[in-house]
């Protein structure tokens, strides 16, 4: 399968989440039952994400204004850590470990053919909205390595024929 | 007839297949009009024999492994719950010399049932440190912990007990109990094995802490990639509350324990103490000054007890059998259990659970039996991203803090990555630095521009561009980044890199 990068990909929406509607209403909501938490924006961010796949942009000077704290605090938090995403991620998430674990088991020689494959590089995603493709650093699985994850799914001593048969089962029309 | 069968529910089985192989069992069972119960219990951490199917009948439970889904029917053919001839039969679980040998205590429960169950829990000797807990003064409490001998089992070894002590003795309004499951190191998996198969031995943990120096709120701060241990724990936490193990009067003794979980967001450097209780409250991971230490002024400033998911977890032994079972395990100043992870380019890997004293070889060569390619073991990395290679004629160290620490070694949170002789340790020294910095939180300048100075360096001389001046550039760098960096990130990343040039020089001449 050849397809071509296309990074700042503004479509694509992951399958499960919901495109960007009433977004202040929402937060609202959202803010609403992480009220008087500690830290709660962490939690907040990741429920953002979970509903819509990303945290838009637009969200940050509407989350800073509700937590009390200033629009570069609730930017930076965002920036921080790779889980949180600034644009839609494909269909399927597809992240595989860097880690010496499975780099012991050829994880190298797998990144690079998942990128060929693939024809995007690490926090991309194919322009037919399939496939985002991230890198991890570690996934718990070091036994039986090298290990990647498609959609919160782990799978274990993955070579790149195993790499190929996961492809083709994602691709295939649901029935 | 009925068969009760058990397929684990563990995220190194899911990802070899259990749970294919639970459709496929269900299926089986249904053609050849058998009864069949499956129990989705935790995983007993012998990973190189996942997925293994156990099967009750004839006199115990027995085990089969690894179990690939063209095994099921074969499985059913040989009568497998009644007879041994499958040529995938172990025998029972429990006789398996790998799991036989190991001297198993916060894993003694590890894959015996289901890891949500309770009842089962409390049947194999759970919640017997809490109740004894709560009958105690929180100084008698401490000071079990203290006579243990047990030291943090997160990497940096400090004993628990003093840590508590201090917690106890510094006054506050509020204090808290965090539990570290950010267990970011590549090579290990010893939490997630306890959080996915033993949830409620964290959570009893916890309690004692919190009973031990007047904490009414905990934390656990668990990593996002382990989606199974957050769902697992997500339900032991409301089941620990329905059965009143946690809560405003835990099982009636007046004592409060609040606890929650929360994830983190892939970020390396939040398993650093001070970066966690930053991300817990909502910042940025950035690493803190110390002091003050977290135990006078940690979560909001207040104090808080910072343990790891395993130190947690052994305080319920200590609590239950008493200090001085747990410190007659061990040698020297390591006392206890190490729980030891197996991992890389290994034939049977997996948790091992040993006192400490063990050499590095034994559990090489007796455990691992050797490389899962076949080839020649050439490196071992021990103890994370942050520890050092060592060489063969290293490898009867003794699994001790102090043993390691005198080769420039660590043993960290005890994972051991095994590596064969494809392996170029040049890459491996450059793989040390970039991953340094990539997840570097930024606050101190050595490990934030040193590291990203050091693949540069590294780069060259792998280049044989002025190779001796760019060696000597990189040990001054490795000394900068030892003595100047604010947290163990900047200050080891040094160690894989210098043990890669010490001894495995030829790998940066070719």
């Amino acid at each position: 399968m050849q397809v071509s990068p296309k990074s700042g990909s503004r479509s694509g929406l992951q399958s499960d989440s919901e495109p960007v509607t009433n977004l202040e209403q929402t937060l609202d909501a959202i803010v609403a039952e992480h009220a008087g938490q500690i830290g709660a924006l962490m939690p907040i961010l990741h429920a953002v994400q979970e509903k819509w796949g990303f945290v838009p942009e637009t969200a940050i000077p509407i989350l800073a204004s509700r937590l009390n704290l200033s629009r570069a605090e609730v930017h930076g938090v965002v920036h921080f850590y790779h889980d949180f995403r600034s644009e839609p991620a494909g269909k399927h998430v597809i992240q595989v470990c860097r880690a010496e674990a499975c780099q012991a088991m050829g994880s190298v020689a797998l990144e690079e053919h998942i990128k060929n494959t693939l024809g995007i590089d690490y926090g991309q995603t194919t322009t037919d909205g399939q496939f985002t493709l991230q890198a991890v650093y570690c996934l718990g699985n070091c036994a039986c390595t090298p290990t990647l994850s498609i959609n919160d799914h782990i799978y274990a001593r993955v070579t790149p024929k195993r790499f190929e048969l996961l492809l083709q089962s994602l691709l295939k029309p649901v029935s | 007839m009925s068969l009760r069968v058990y397929i684990p529910q563990d995220t190194t089985a899911r990802a070899l297949g259990a749970d294919e192989l639970v459709t496929l069992f269900h299926a089986e069972a249904r053609r050849r009009g058998m009864e069949l119960e499956i129990i989705r219990n935790g995983s007993r951490g012998a990973f190189w024999l996942e997925p293994l199917v156990e099967v009750e009948g004839n006199g115990g439970r027995r085990a089969f492994g690894p179990v690939t889904i063209d095994d099921v029917p074969g499985l059913f053919n040989a009568n497998f719950s009644q007879q041994n001839s499958h040529p995938l039969a172990l025998g029972p679980a429990d006789e398996i010399p790998w799991l036989k040998q190991q001297q198993r205590l916060t894993f003694e429960r590890a894959g015996l049932g289901d890891p949500l169950s309770i009842e089962h829990y409390r049947s194999l000797g759970g919640f017997a440190g809490l109740d004894r807990a709560l009958r105690m003064q929180p100084q008698a409490i401490v000071d079990a912990v203290k006579e243990s001998g047990l030291r943090g089992r997160g990497g940096a070894a400090f004993p628990t007990g003093i840590k508590w002590q201090t917690v106890l003795d510094t006054p506050g309004d509020q204090k808290y109990i965090v539990c570290n499951a950010d267990e970011g190191d590549s090579g290990t998996f010893a939490d997630r094995l306890l959080m996915e198969a033993d949830p409620y031995q964290l959570i009893e943990g916890m309690a004692i802490a919190a009973v031990a120096t007047g904490a009414t709120e905990g934390f656990i701060y668990l990593r996002s990639e382990y989606p199974l241990a957050r769902k697992i724990l997500r339900q032991a936490i409301s089941k620990a509350e329905a059965e009143n193990w946690l809560g405003r009067n835990i099982q009636g003794s007046g004592k409060e324990f609040q606890l929650q979980l929360r994830i983190g967001a892939g970020a390396y450097i939040c398993g650093e103490e001070t970066s966690l209780l930053d991300s817990l409250e909502g910042k940025r991971g950035l690493v803190r000054f110390k002091p003050p230490m977290p135990a006078i002024k940690g979560l909001m400033g207040k104090p808080t007890v910072m343990n790891n998911v395993l130190s947690l977890a052994a305080v319920t032994t200590v609590l239950a059998k008493g200090a001085d079972f747990y410190r007659e395990f061990g040698s020297g100043r390591s006392r206890g259990t190490l729980t030891v992870q197996l991992a890389g380019n290994i034939k049977r890997g997996g948790l091992v659970e040993l006192a400490f004293g063990h050499t590095l070889r034994e559990l090489l060569e007796d455990y691992g039996g050797g490389t899962a390619t076949g080839r020649a073991m050439r490196a071992v990395q021990v103890g994370g991203p942050l520890g050092a290679y060592l060489p063969e004629w290293q490898w009867d160290v003794p699994l001790d803090y102090e043993a390691l620490a005198e080769i420039k070694a660590m043993l960290g949170h005890g994972g051991i990555v095994v590596f064969d002789d494809t392996v170029d340790m040049a890459q491996q020294a450059r793989f040390a630095m970039e991953f340094c910095a990539i997840e570097s939180c930024g606050k101190c300048t050595p490990c934030r521009i040193g590291s990203v100075r050091g693949v540069e360096v590294i780069d060259r001389i792998i280049a044989n561009d002025d190779r001796a001046a760019n060696r000597h550039l990189l040990d001054e760098l490795c000394e900068t980044m030892v003595d100047g960096s604010l947290c163990a990130m900047g200050g080891l990343t040094p160690y894989p890199v210098r043990s890669a040039l010490q001894h495995f020089s030829t790998d940066f001449e070719r």
